[in-house]
Formats: structure tokens, C-alpha cells, sequence
């Protein structure tokens, strides 16, 4: 793999708090190498406004291994950037070139206020977990885990599902801040494991209900979603999910 | 306070004992017991769930914007656990003897055992929650095995094994939301204990959004807020993992346990330059059906692919016949280092080995054509089949290498290079977990005593989930009977109130020190004495410069920071600079325990105390002991020792040959 270093431009979005109006900064970076992570590239930016005695971008960011989710730029117009299936920080910069102009953004929903700069809150998607995304267990409860045999493809779609990472892109690219993927993959992980089929009616109905008091828009399946997903979720797991709801409906007890 | 309380009787009945006689909590008290617990990874989020479910008032605090993002989540390769599927002869003894002897016989045998009891129960729950594990076309659970150990234990979802489980645990925590038994505080940091009359009886803590002081009341206080690898700067710990909950534990009277024991991972991404923020791990289930060589000739300019079998050398196989490359990871990770020291390595930085696929490919694809009844199967037929089965079983793994190398595993093999990667060495707790802190508590990767000198592969995620599901909801009753008559006490007490005020004297302090450096490159510059002279390998004349260099950096640091920013808004800058004062001062006390501690063992490998072939040498006689070390103020510690007795598995020479 050639290396090479890159002098870029890059037009951030500063906002004070969550009142502030914000706006774009323009800065210049330089001797960018191509075998650095894009957080990195924002690393050595933030390191240079501290020695100048500016403050530096606020962004989220943990792991830096694209599991934990926190991360969460708007990078040329597209969660998480140009690469396909690849969070922020995993992002590395041999996808530019020099002289390129960046512009990142932080995720842009209603439901998700900007805290400051590149920081979002994203708290509405533990609260639509807290709807009813899980399965009622407690402690002791269980059982043998081979005790009940499950067919292999359904856990491997259940294990497909599973992989969100709860980051937000999905709502960030879609034109209604539709929740509906991140919320699609909580319930068909669920729905496909025979432990989650007895909370089955119930939890898709509540956790929907929880979305929409969020204010997060309805889904119009264009798909953009699923095209910036980090972990490739299916759209496919909105079908089964609006069949969920379906099912929900025309069999409810009550 | 500094008693192991270890119950009686033999080994395999200790924990029984101890659960038929330990004191209960009736459920209408419960209800009026409040519990804190930070940190909401694997051990934080399972013990605040159950502790939820048993009808606790738990408050649980994390620095992340989600409990979801602990740092558990980023496990890649699996979790033990002694079921015996496989009929390959595993026991609950088996799991207790490989990880008593995989620490190098420095870990508390009682609470190894009860871990390896507690291993099956654990499957069954994760699986009753939902976690999708891998599975066979039977639709029972797959298995496969980990370094130091002979058995398929380990249970596993992809390369993603950790995430799986902490969203398991996530989810039982956000439902104790729901149900209103647990009250969630994200994007907090614990920045001080509250001790009233001797006990730990509550926190500060500091909103991160809007900077302000919080004083939260709880009649125990949990500490599952995760190792200490980012002292080294470069480690594969998320960004924000860090010490502090810890140490600000440590000062106000916990004790801290052999904080020198490190691991460091074999099998890492290796470095690339100075903007290196973080390593990355590839997991040990790699080195399953990886096999990991360097060129016979030194400085070998060819490409790994150009260089025939019989010009590679197979170290591990060579070295250690009867594990090969599944050895743990502290031998592992020395002989890597050991080959590249000796000019072997390879790549721009020659501070790399290879790991590679292409005989597991070959397998795999002959395998697969005989299922497809493929007679005479084309090489490119083997190859294409055979990577297919790799992709399943490693896929995201692969993913993850290209996208941060940009060269493709499947074609070139992998280049690695050990990392910081655990710390087994963390608070001291007694047999139920409590610190020498009455009322204080350290579960998962933060106490220190189930690993000993070395953390077996998937042993990890397996202490989080069992100190939290199934240790800590029996033995914090023992602790919490007494206290049914404690009425909360006040945020207004004065406990409280000095607290808060020594907390927001700090904050005031770090912000007006007006220097010129940044808290990254303090850090920085911590981490390269740290893994220059108290890393892979040590020795007394380097660890006592490090002393020096780290008293020094420490002046230094408080002379000369620079924080941008205010305090009451959110402000990661500040956040970071505490964090960084923390990890200097738990690097000196790291230094001194390895200084101590003159003998090899598991991941402290002490230059002077070597047998001739390069194994770590260990001294029974002198070094049987947790270090124990107290705080006495600024740079000074009073060592206790902690004797261990191994009544069951006797110490031997580790071997794995």
C-alpha cells in the first residue's frame, strides 16, 4: 500500500450549545497522512487549536474500532463519510486526496438536539429500548441455553439484526428522521429468537408508539438508511417489521 | 479491612457454603436500600439490572452518551464457559485448574472457582435474553478454542461476541429503567467518593454536558468502571477508558492490587507514526486457524507471499509443540517481541509478524469440497470454498484489517504486533467483592482477582458477567442486612459538601494552571515511559528512571497545562486533563509494584528473573502474594501482602510445550 501526506480544507460545524445558532469554520490542515483514521486527522487539528489557545472541535468518539457507536460525523453530506459500511473512525484518510474540502457536520434530527459542535443527543434510542426492546428475564431464570434448539439461519438473521451499533446514521440520512431501521433491527432480533416471541405483540407497538413521542418522522422507504448504515442492517428488517406490526394488530387480545 | 474472607471448607463447596449461609435482604427492605454503580459495561450493566430485578434502588452513572457504548462491547472472540458440550472433557475443575495455571499462579483460588461454577449459568442466561451465539445447522451452540487451553469452551457471536453480550445486559438494564428500579445517568464521570463515619456512602459526580457538581447518596457504592491500559497512551481500550473512579477509590482507602499486572495482546494492528491515537485488536480466535511466522532470514526484503514455506519460521509451532499457536498470550506476545528484538520482523517498521491464513483457506476449502461431493477440486476451487468458511468465522475481523491496513488478509497475510490490552491487576476486593473500603465494591475488569499475572483469551467477559449476574446479588445482601436501619443519609451532610468542594477545587485548578501543553501530550509522553520501561519486558535500573520520569512529568504537568474551555459546559479537554493526572500518578505506583515484584511471571516478565531458555521464572517462595498497596499521600504507598495458598492446584513451572 502506497502512503502519501495531503493538505486539505475542511469546513467544520461549531455551535457553542444547544441554543447557540452555529455556523461553519473553515480550516487548514496539512501533512495529512493517508495511513491515519479521520478522528486521528481531527486529533492533530484539536491538538493545533490548543496550542493557538483555541478550543478545540468537540465530537464523540470511544472505541475508535466501529463497534460502540459514538462516533457520529456528517462527512460530504453522508453519515460517517465515503466509505461503505465503515463508521467515522474507522474512516481512514487515504479515501481523499490532496487539496480536497471536507465538510462535517454533526447528525441533523429533531430528535437528536446538538449538544455542542460535532455532539448530538441521541438519548430518544435508549428510551425507545426502554419501550420494550429486550426480553423480560430475570437474573436465575433461565434455562439450559441448548435446551431449545434454534435454526441456525434464524440466528444468524437474528445475529445480522443484532450488529447495530445504535449510532444514529440511519436518522441522520434519512430526509424524514426516520428511526425506523435502528428500530426494525431491535425488533426483528428479537422477533426471529424463539425467547423473544412471547413479548412478540407488544414490543413492536410499544416501541413504535415511543418513536413517534420522540419526533422522530415516519419512514418513506427510500433507503438511505440502509446505504449509510455502518453495519449494513437490511432494509429488509423494516418489511419484517411493519409485518410485526401488522401481526400485532390483527391479533391483539385486547 | 484487609481480609480475603474466604469461606471455609473444600474448594468445590465454598461457594455453596457461602450462599446457604450468607444473610438475606427481605424483599420489602430492599426497596429502601440504594445502590450506585459506575461504569455500564459487562459487570456494571449486569449487576445493575439484577440488583434492579431484587428490587434495589439502583443509580447507575457512565462517562459514555449511552450505557450501551461500554467498552466491554469492542470484545471480539468469546466467552468460557464449563458446559462440556463438546464432550471433550471439560468440568468446571478443568476451567478453575487452566485458569489458575494460565495466571501463572498468582489469582485467588476460591474466587477462580467460584468464576468457573458460575461460567455455565451465565450461557443459559445470555442465551434467555436473546444473545444470538453462533450455532450449528443442529441449532445447538458452537464452540471453539482460546489460547491455554485444550478444550472448546468458548462460546461466541461472529468476532463480535462482546457486543452481543453487552447489548444482552444493556437491555435487562434499560427494562430496570423502564420499570423505574434503575435511574440511568449517561455522559456522567464519578469524580469522588463520599465516605461517612468509615463507609463508603455515596459520589460526586460531574454532569458532562453542562460541567455541573452532582452529590448522589447510596448505601453501597459499585465500582465496575473497567481497567487501566490507557495508561500506556496506546492501548486497545476505547479512547475514554480510564482510571479515575478507581484511583479516586484508591485514595480515599482502597486498596490497589498488583496494578503491574498488564496484558499485552499478541496479536495487535501495529503501529503506523506518531498520529496513532489507538491500537486495534485482532482477536486471538485468529490464531485458531491462523498460524503466525516470520522469515528465517533477517531483515528479509521479500513479500511475505514470495517467501516459501521452507524459508518461514513457525516460532510458536517450533517453540511450543503442544500448544503451537494457542498459547496464552503473555508467551505469545514475549516471543513475537523476542523474533523482532532478534531482526526478524517484518514490514516498513520491522516491528511486526505475520499471521496467516492460507493453510486454514486450503483446509477449510478441501473440507468443504468433499461436502459438495467436488471430485478433483480445482486449486481455485479450494481457495474460493475455503475463504468462504474464513469470511464466516472471521469476516468483521478482516473487514477491519483492511480498512485500517488497506491491504487484503485473504491474499496477504495479516501483520501484527503485540498491544496493551488488560489489566489484571485493579482494586483489591475480598472473596465478596468489597474493597478495604466497607461499603464499596469493585466487579469486572476493575478488581484484580481472578487472573492473576495473566488473563486467559474469553476469560474476561466472563468475570464481568459473572461478578455481576451471579456473584454480586448474593454477596452485597451479606453487606446490606446490616444496613435495613440506615436511613439515606442527606446530600446536604457535610461529608458531602467537603467532597464537592475538593472535587470543584481541582476542576478549578486543572483550568487555571494557564500552561502551554495540551493534556493529549502529557499523555503521550506518560505512555512512552510506561511502555518503554514497564512494558513487555522490565528491568530495576528502567523502572527506577521511570519513577524519576514520571515524578517529573507529574510537576511538570501541574505547572504547564494548558485547558482550554469552561468548566460548567461540556468541555472534553477538562474531562481528559483529570483523567490524565489520574493515570500519572497510578504509573508511579505501577512502577514500583513491578520494582517489587523480582520474579517473571505471566504478563510481568522481569529481564533479570528469565530461565535460560527466555521463560519467565517465577519465585514461589518470595513472590506468592497479592500486592496490596495502600495510599499514604502524594507519591507514597505502604505495601500489605496478601499471602495466596494454592490448596488445589499446586504451582508448577507453566509449560506449554
Amino acid at each position: 500500500m502506497e502512503h502519501y501526506t495531503m493538505n486539505l480544507t475542511l469546513k467544520v460545524w461549531r455551535q457553542k450549545n444547544k441554543k447557540d445558532r452555529g455556523g461553519f469554520e473553515t480550516y487548514s490542515v496539512s501533512d495529512i497522512s493517508s495511513e491515519m483514521s479521520f478522528l486521528e486527522m481531527f486529533d492533530v487539528l484539536n491538538e493545533r487549536l490548543v496550542k493557538e489557545g483555541k478550543e478545540p472541535i468537540a465530537f464523540d468518539h470511544d472505541c475508535r474500532e466501529g463497534i460502540c457507536g459514538m462516533c457520529s460525523m456528517y462527512i460530504n453530506g453522508r453519515p460517517h463519510g465515503p466509505w461503505e459500511g465503515t463508521t467515522t473512525c474507522q474512516l481512514h484518510m487515504r479515501a481523499f486526496r490532496d487539496g480536497d474540502t471536507i465538510v462535517v457536520e454533526p447528525w441533523r434530527a429533531n430528535a437528536f438536539p446538538v449538544v455542542k459542535d460535532l455532539v448530538v443527543d441521541r438519548s430518544a434510542f435508549d428510551r425507545i429500548i426502554q419501550a420494550g426492546g429486550y426480553i423480560s428475564v430475570n437474573t436465575g431464570n433461565a434455562v439450559d441455553a441448548n435446551a431449545i434448539p434454534i435454526e441456525k439461519n434464524s440466528a444468524d438473521t437474528a445475529f445480522a439484526a443484532a450488529a447495530c451499533i445504535g449510532c444514529g446514521a440511519c436518522v441522520a440520512a434519512c430526509k424524514n428522521s426516520s428511526a425506523l431501521l435502528f428500530l426494525s433491527a431491535k425488533v426483528s432480533h428479537l422477533a426471529l429468537l424463539p425467547q423473544g416471541n412471547p413479548e412478540r405483540k407488544t414490543r413492536v407497538v410499544d416501541m413504535i408508539a415511543q418513536m413517534d413521542k420522540e419526533g422522530f418522522g415516519s419512514c418513506t422507504a427510500t433507503g438511505a438508511c440502509e446505504a449509510v448504515c455502518p453495519k449494513e442492517i437490511s432494509i429488509t428488517n423494516i418489511a419484517r417489521l411493519n409485518a410485526e406490526y401488522g401481526r400485532s394488530g390483527l391479533t391483539a387480545d385486547k | 479491612m484487609f481480609k480475603s474472607n474466604i469461606p471455609e471448607g473444600p474448594m468445590d463447596k465454598k461457594w455453596e457454603e457461602y450462599k446457604g449461609h450468607v444473610k438475606l435482604v427481605n424483599p420489602a427492605n430492599k426497596r429502601s436500600l440504594e445502590i450506585i454503580i459506575i461504569g455500564t459495561g459487562l459487570a456494571g450493566a449486569s449487576a445493575a439490572a439484577s440488583l434492579g430485578e431484587l428490587g434495589y434502588k439502583v443509580k447507575a452513572f457512565c462517562f459514555q452518551d449511552s450505557p450501551r457504548r461500554a467498552h466491554s462491547i469492542a470484545a471480539q472472540g468469546g466467552i468460557n464457559a464449563a458446559k462440556n458440550y463438546q464432550n471433550d472433557g471439560d468440568s468446571v475443575f478443568r476451567l478453575f485448574y487452566d485458569t489458575v495455571k494460565g495466571g501463572d499462579y498468582r489469582s485467588r483460588e476460591a474466587n477462580v472457582h467460584r468464576l468457573a461454577e458460575v461460567s455455565a449459568s451465565i450461557i443459559d442466561q445470555c442465551v434467555a435474553q436473546g444473545v444470538p451465539f453462533a450455532r450449528e445447522y443442529g441449532g445447538l451452540l458452537s464452540n471453539r478454542s482460546f489460547g491455554g487451553t485444550q478444550v472448546q469452551r468458548t462460546f461466541y457471536a461472529a468476532g463480535q461476541t462482546g457486543q452481543q453480550l453487552l447489548i444482552g445486559a444493556y437491555q435487562a438494564l434499560e427494562r430496570q429503567v423502564a420499570l423505574g428500579n434503575v435511574e440511568m445517568y449517561a455522559r456522567h464521570e464519578m469524580l469522588e467518593i463520599v465516605m461517612v463515619d468509615g463507609k463508603a456512602r455515596g459520589i460526586i459526580a460531574r454532569n458532562l454536558i453542562t460541567g455541573g457538581l452532582e452529590r448522589h447518596f447510596g448505601h453501597a457504592v459499585l465500582l465496575c468502571s473497567g481497567g487501566y491500559g490507557n495508561v500506556f497512551y496506546l492501548s486497545t481500550n476505547a479512547m475514554g477508558s480510564n482510571v479515575t473512579a478507581a484511583w479516586k477509590a484508591h485514595k480515599r482507602g482502597a486498596y490497589f492490587g498488583n496494578p503491574c499486572f498488564t496484558q499485552i495482546h499478541p496479536t495487535c494492528i501495529p503501529v503506523t507514526g506518531d498520529h496513532q491515537s489507538k491500537l486495534t485488536l485482532m482477536s486471538e480466535s485468529l490464531r485458531n486457524d491462523g498460524r503466525i511466522w516470520v522469515p528465517k532470514q533477517k531483515n528479509d526484503p521479500r513479500k511475505a507471499n514470495e517467501i516459501p514455506q521452507e524459508e518461514r519460521d513457525y516460532y510458536l509451532e517450533r517453540r511450543y509443540p503442544a500448544f503451537g499457536n494457542l498459547v496464552p498470550r503473555d508467551v505469545a506476545s514475549r516471543a513475537a517481541k523476542e523474533r523482532c528484538d532478534a531482526g526478524y520482523g517484518v514490514g516498513t517498521s520491522k516491528q511486526a509478524v505475520y499471521l496467516d491464513f492460507a493453510s486454514a483457506i486450503e483446509r477449510y476449502g478441501k473440507i468443504e469440497c468433499r461436502k459438495h461431493g467436488i471430485d478433483n477440486p480445482s486449486a481455485e476451487d479450494v481457495r474460493k470454498l475455503g475463504m468462504d468458511v474464513v469470511k464466516e468465522k472471521y469476516g468483521n475481523l478482516f473487514d477491519m484489517y483492511a480498512k485500517i491496513t488497506g491491504e487484503d488478509p485473504y491474499t496477504t497475510p495479516m501483520r501484527i504486533y503485540p498491544a496493551v490490552h488488560y489489566t489484571m491487576g485493579g482494586l483489591w476486593v475480598d472473596y465478596e467483592l468489597m474493597t478495604s473500603v466497607p461499603g464499596l465494591y469493585a466487579l469486572g475488569e476493575a478488581n484484580f482477582s481472578d487472573h492473576g499475572a495473566n488473563r486467559l483469551g474469553a476469560s474476561a467477559l466472563m468475570q464481568g458477567l459473572a461478578d455481576g449476574y451471579f456473584v454480586i446479588p448474593y454477596t452485597i445482601g451479606n453487606y446490606l442486612a446490616g444496613e435495613i436501619r440506615t436511613a439515606p443519609i442527606p446530600t446536604s451532610h457535610p461529608a458531602f459538601e467537603t467532597a464537592e468542594q475538593e472535587v470543584a477545587a481541582r476542576l478549578q485548578k486543572l483550568k487555571t494552571i494557564n500552561g502551554t501543553q495540551s493534556p493529549e501530550s502529557f499523555h503521550k509522553r506518560l505512555g512512552k515511559i510506561m511502555w518503554d520501561k514497564c512494558g513487555m519486558a522490565r528491568n530495576e535500573a528502567g523502572l527506577k528512571e521511570a519513577i524519576e520520569e514520571i515524578r517529573a512529568l507529574k510537576a511538570e504537568f501541574w505547572r504547564d497545562l494548558r485547558v482550554t474551555g469552561e468548566i460548567n459546559e461540556l468541555n472534553p479537554e477538562l474531562d481528559k486533563a483529570g483523567r490524565v493526572a489520574d493515570f500519572i500518578e497510578l504509573g508511579e505506583l505501577m512502577c514500583m509494584d513491578a520494582l517489587q515484584r523480582r520474579e517473571s511471571c505471566g504478563g510481568h516478565f522481569r529481564e533479570e528473573m528469565q530461565t535460560e531458555d527466555g521463560e519467565a521464572k517465577r519465585d514461589d517462595d518470595n513472590f506468592s502474594f497479592v500486592a496490596a498497596w495502600e495510599y499514604k499521600g502524594d507519591s507514597s504507598w505502604e505495601l500489605h501482602k496478601e499471602k495466596l495458598d494454592f490448596e488445589v492446584v499446586h504451582p508448577t513451572q507453566r509449560s506449554y510445550k
